[in-house]
């Protein structure tokens, strides 16, 4: 589950990692409300939306449709002002505020369509000599939690790795002991931050923030840039925290931080079944049971020519409610040209599989082709309840047989 | 008697009195497999079944029927600690299936498990079958056919879709690895490529990674100088979109790393037998053996 910046800003603060005051703000007046008590007169408005590149993204709602086009073709210098606006006077403040608050923000990672802004964070601005990389996240290479941080802040980790990756230090946390202080003076030294102030100011941030990841069960904290002032004051500018999903059992608080805005209203209605359900382009509309056979199914669609228009794991043990409810999901997207259902039957029975199509087609009704897949367990009295049942489903034996019938059914033929 | 386990196994279960885990556990021994023992904390002193003994802890399990396998089906919240319980008490193999276990507490677990002489394979997999003589886990004994080929994959259904060709081909397999889809787990492609290197009765592999991570590239570096029999491989995944997680926790595209493409680069590279159709595993792995000269 990924995070607002405020909302990752008030973890991390919790645990010893100073980030700059500010507030979080739903209306245009309470935004400025939040930099009237901040007091000064230098405030930064963001965006809070999870997808990233928001200072170079444009709202949908002034920008022409070129401008767009170059934001998210992630063109460096594009005219008109952004999801991350510097103001001076609390008149600025009100206008970056109505500029972002219901308008649709286009980044490089949202794609055109972009996504609405419900709410903004007015924070105080900060002084920066330098700007630096910092994160800490699982290493899956050894099993291990891995500090790693570079001096070309403000650039996204990927693009250092690319072009300089000498410059990104890594230190790996034991699992036992957790992060060494040592470690993360080691680290502060090796980015060349040799003034007592910044450099215990630093060592202190990288704690914080592995201890921000254990105690909230992270899969990712990043902090980019992470700002060291003239007088060496460290400081977390910017910050992306990510939880585990399998851990929200125990996170309740964070759990109820979830913003379902920001997701797919078909990924949150999927959810709710326990339906692992991920929104593609393409018109080939899919219900696999498992993961790896889901993105097989999606593979093999696209090697006989034809794209897919969604990932959808039933899971293991579905009943005829999830099936109905999966199939539901697929049909209301009116890109769908033709359904594919692939189950290879282990725990989950190929009759049940059958009796949930059968329901779900006799309760919605069914416009496009319908091919269905099934194997392993109970598959030939699967494909009898089909065969009896009346509808025009497209039965295939084989993975290749269903994704070629898939393909032709789209083609028209 | 190919890699892992065999008719000798001496498996206990873990969560035996659970929903999944009794009935999951009633459907491996229908298969034949050798279950000595149960454990649930509180119900010490009764049977499963009227067949096996169930004790509240692993320790006394191992120490009372000398179990040397155990398959766990204990809940999310519980299960990492059930994969020390077991490594502690000194059972050789764990074969963990719980699908959820939060990433923080594996990497706790893998790290206390390492230099006690205990193999993990999963958590968040089918589990491990021998066929003709030992199913541990939840995979569909009556797909399997005893044979020489094995098979190892992070996917569940996925590899029974490559032991349904592999039968239907007429190939049966040694035995059938499921390492688990997630970040952290205890058994990877290149340790059962290592397994099914050594074992007499395994004439080739196939091997099923997925996007996410880099174990598949590992195995792949190991096999190029290393391996001796053919490997027929297959990676899911190479259509989905990077940054979003494909069901399993562990199939993630990040920061451009553990696309597909590079898996099956690094595949090529290591002389690997690829197939871009997931419908091919077994007329491939067919045609590979025959110019082989292995079947």
């Amino acid at each position: 589950m990924k995070l607002h910046e405020y909302q990752a800003k008030e973890l991390l603060r919790r645990h010893g990692v100073p980030v700059p005051p500010g507030e979080a703000a739903k209306t245009v007046a309470e935004a400025v409300a939040a930099a009237e008590a901040l007091g000064g007169n230098f405030w930064v408005v963001k965006a809070q939306v999870h997808a990233g590149g928001r200072g170079k993204g444009r709202f949908k709602e002034v920008s022409d449709s070129a401008i767009l086009e170059a934001v998210v073709a992630g063109a460096a210098d594009v005219p008109g002002k952004g999801g991350v606006q510097l103001c001076r006077s609390m008149e600025d403040v009100r206008a970056a505020a109505q500029m972002m608050l219901g308008k649709t923000l286009v980044t490089k990672q949202t794609g055109i369509e972009g996504v609405e802004v419900k709410c903004v964070l007015v924070t105080t601005g900060a002084d920066i000599a330098q700007e630096l990389y910092v994160a800490v996240l699982l290493d899956r290479t050894n099993s291990r939690l891995l500090l790693m941080a570079s001096t070309e802040g403000g650039t996204e980790i990927e693009e250092v790795a690319e072009h300089n990756p000498g410059a990104i230090k890594k230190v790996w946390a034991d699992s036992v002991t957790g992060l060494g202080d040592w470690q993360c003076r080691q680290m502060a030294y090796e980015l060349g931050l040799t003034s007592k102030k910044a450099s215990r100011g630093a060592a202190k941030l990288f704690k914080g923030i592995y201890e921000t990841y254990i105690a909230t069960d992270a899969t990712m904290v990043e902090i980019n840039p992470m700002v060291v002032s003239e007088d060496g004051d460290v400081v977390a500018l910017d910050a992306k925290v990510a939880i585990d999903d399998n851990a929200l059992f125990r996170q309740k608080e964070i759990a109820s931080w979830y913003d379902e805005s920001e997701d797919d209203p078909a990924e949150v209605a999927a959810a709710k079944y326990n339906l692992s359900f991920i929104k593609l382009d393409g018109n080939i509309g899919c219900m696999v049971n498992g993961a790896g056979l889901a993105m097989s199914t999606m593979d093999i669609i696209k090697f006989y020519g034809g794209e897919p228009a969604n990932f959808l794991d039933v899971g293991g043990g579905a009943g005829k409610e999830q099936v109905k409810a999966a199939l539901e999901i697929i049909t209301r997207d009116p890109t769908v040209k033709c359904i594919l259902v692939n189950i290879f039957g282990g725990i989950m029975r190929c009759d049940v599989i059958a009796e949930g199509v059968i329901a779900a087609v006799a309760e919605t009704g069914l416009n496009v082709p319908l091919v269905v897949r099934l194997a392993g367990t109970n598959a030939e009295l699967g494909k009898q309840l089909l065969a009896e049942s009346g509808l025009s489903i497209i039965p295939a034996d084989t993975l290749a047989d269903a994704a070629e019938k898939a393909v032709s059914a789209v083609a028209g033929k | 008697m190919a890699v892992l386990v065999d008719k000798n196994s001496r498996i206990l279960t873990q969560g035996i009195t659970g929903s999944a885990g009794a009935f999951h556990t009633r459907m491996c021994m229908e298969y034949g497999t050798n279950f000595v023992a149960g454990v649930t904390p509180g119900k010490g002193g009764q049977w499963f079944d009227g067949k096996v003994p169930i004790f509240n802890t692993v320790a006394e399990a191992v120490k009372i029927t000398a179990a040397n396998v155990s398959m766990i089906f204990v809940p999310p919240p519980f299960a990492a600690d059930a994969i020390m319980e077991a490594a502690d008490a000194g059972v050789a193999l764990i074969v963990c299936i719980t699908e959820g276990i939060p990433a923080n507490d594996m990497v706790k677990a893998w790290a206390y498990i390492q230099g006690k002489g205990v193999r993990l394979i999963g958590p968040n997999c089918p589990g491990v079958i021998t066929p003709g003589a030992a199913k541990i886990g939840i995979m569909p004994g009556h797909i399997h056919t005893p044979g020489r080929v094995g098979v190892v994959s992070r996917s569940g259904t996925l590899t029974y879709e490559a032991v349904g060709q592999l039968t239907a081909v007429g190939l049966g397999q040694s035995t059938c690895i499921g390492i688990g889809g997630d970040p952290v787990i205890g058994t990877r492609h290149i340790d059962a490529l290592q397994l099914f290197n050594d074992d007499p009765d395994t004439d080739a592999v196939i091997m099923i990674g997925e996007i996410g991570g880099s174990a598949e590239e590992d195995a792949c570096a190991w096999a190029k100088d290393n391996m001796t029999k053919p490997i027929v491989g297959f990676i899911a995944g190479a259509t989905a979109p990077p940054g979003r997680r494909m069901g399993h926790a562990g199939a993630i595209i990040s920061g451009g790393q553990g696309g597909a493409e590079d898996k099956y680069a690094a595949m090529l590279a290591a002389g690997v037998h690829v197939v871009r159709s997931p419908a091919d595993m077994g007329k491939r792995m067919r045609e590979v053996m025959e110019a082989e000269g292995l079947i």
